[in-house]
């Protein structure tokens, strides 16, 4: 049995196609993914995302217990802040990629995907055994993203309150208003706000966001979304066999205190001393036709031995009109690349993401 | 509500089939499969002179998030393909009785025509 979010019956209302999704029912598109995908980029689209659950951190070790925890550096985020990081096991594979939020004194909050939210509970409790810390899993949240060029603009229209709060606020920032938690983060490469928000109010905020014209984006359009800005999706992209470093994560391992320790280090940088195999890279094909996960890349290296990999994430860009990818490939450099397409070799060039980038904001 | 037109025959596989006379019969997908597929963004189709057999594959539609093979409904040879797809396979979206057609076949064995659903009996598979 599905479990469905307070936005269930508006979703219903407004025409959605719903699916089973990680657990949940969740809207796949209210009519078309093409339309949704184009309302992000060029105008503003709202999201139902509270499939994701957030966790919240606290008490005196908080900030010790993250450090550890997670592979990125939460010291460097003052209090208003967030950071995006993963959170690796003992043999430095990927348990999540979540965004962690510095809320207040020794007080953060984690928001983590849905298909691995009891997963990653188990895991948040086991580490945190040894720490002065309380962990509560806030099911009473909604999360909603609202995200395009004009999502300030409406945001403004709908919480009048916040208007110059919000126009000052910078990437990666947060402002809170009474129960409402707002940072300007995402996962379409546009300019836009992830809102937490109780559970009792967010149909309100919802129908008023949809009554000002911003229009409802199902779980589709978001896919082609986060693929364009080359945004990694959890268990395609990305698992607990791979590393970050196999994963076009790099940038997100803070290794600059030495003295830290954190879950899968160890293992991390003992890979890195025998040689990272595999990278994950950008796709576009140069033909007709769609990419789709699973499909074999063949790629020639200066030697001119052909090599073989995968696309993990693949799709039809609907901004660039071709097919594009994530493919985990062989390092190294080459000079041809094909996608095999039903057994056919389809040209194609690696890109580094993202494939699109936001002209605004 | 799906849009069955009456006069036209269909498939297992929801591909539609119009005769218009016994030597040109047009095919294209229904208006039900093209709600499941979504936003139609590519086709792959045969070239004109093509041979196809019944219920072998003659074709891809490629929809954002899947791609999925067309059936023919009767052997014989491809004698037009709507080229106006290539640029705008969004057509199979918008029209898929009219504008979205995909292939005319002129058929081996026209008698095959009796073989196919009526609407009523595509309704009642797709409901």
């Amino acid at each position: 049995m599905e479990k469905s979010t307070p936005l269930y019956h508006k979703h219903l209302e407004l025409g959605a196609m719903m699916v089973p999704f990680a657990g949940w029912l969740m809207p796949l598109h209210y009519g078309s993914q093409l339309e949704e995908h184009h309302a992000v980029r060029n105008d503003v689209g709202v999201f139902d995302v509270s499939h994701m659950r957030a966790i919240d951190i606290q008490g005196m070790d908080a900030m010790r217990f993250l450090r550890q925890l997670l592979a990125n550096d939460i010291r460097k985020i003052p209090i208003g802040k967030a950071l995006y990081t993963c959170m690796l096991n003992e043999q430095a594979g990927i348990i999540d990629d979540l965004i962690v939020y510095h809320l207040g004194d020794n007080a953060y909050r984690c928001v983590v995907n849905a298909g691995t939210t009891d997963k990653d509970w188990e895991w948040f409790l086991k580490q945190a055994a040894s720490f002065e810390v309380t962990l509560t899993s806030r099911d009473d949240l909604s999360l909603l993203a609202l995200q395009g060029p004009n999502s300030f603009d409406k945001l403004a229209q709908v919480l009048p309150s916040i208007k110059d709060t919000l126009q000052a606020l910078s990437s990666f920032q947060l402002l809170s208003e009474k129960d409402l938690v707002i940072a300007k983060t995402g996962y379409t490469g546009e300019m836009g706000v992830e809102l937490m928000i109780p559970n009792k109010e967010v149909a309100a905020i919802w129908d008023n966001l949809i009554a000002q014209g911003v229009r409802p984006i199902g779980l589709a359009a978001r896919d082609s979304l986060r693929l364009e800005a080359g945004l990694n999706l959890y268990g395609v992209d990305m698992d607990e066999n791979v590393t970050p470093d196999e994963s076009n994560l790099s940038w997100t391992i803070d290794l600059r205190d030495l003295e830290r320790h954190f879950i899968g280090k160890e293992a991390l940088l003992a890979k890195r001393q025998q040689g990272v195999l595999w990278q994950l890279t950008g796709i576009m094909l140069l033909e007709k036709g769609v990419c789709r996960p699973d499909m074999t890349v063949h790629v020639k290296d200066e030697n001119n031995d052909w090599q073989q990999g995968k696309l993990t994430s693949g799709s039809f860009s609907p901004t660039l009109a071709c097919g594009i990818g994530l493919a985990r490939l062989p390092i190294g450099s080459f000079t041809q690349v094909n996608v095999e397409i039903r057994g056919k070799q389809v040209p194609a060039k690696l890109i580094k993401p993202p494939f699109v980038r936001k002209q605004h904001g | 509500m799906d849009n069955i037109p009456q006069t036209l025959k269909y498939t297992q596989t929801h591909e539609w089939v119009a005769r218009e006379s016994n030597d040109v019969w047009t095919v294209g997908i229904t208006d039900h499969a093209q709600k499941l597929l979504g936003d139609v963004v590519f086709i792959e189709l045969p070239a004109v002179g093509d041979k196809v057999i019944i219920n072998k594959e003659f074709g891809v539609v490629e929809s954002v998030k899947a791609a999925s093979d067309l059936y023919a409904p009767i052997s014989g040879e491809i004698v037009a393909i709507n080229e106006s797809l290539v640029d705008h396979p969004e057509l199979i979206n918008q029209d898929a009785y009219q504008q979205g057609w995909i292939i005319k076949i002129k058929p081996q064995a026209p008698e095959q025509w009796e073989q196919l659903l009526e609407a009523q009996a595509y309704s009642q598979k797709i409901s």
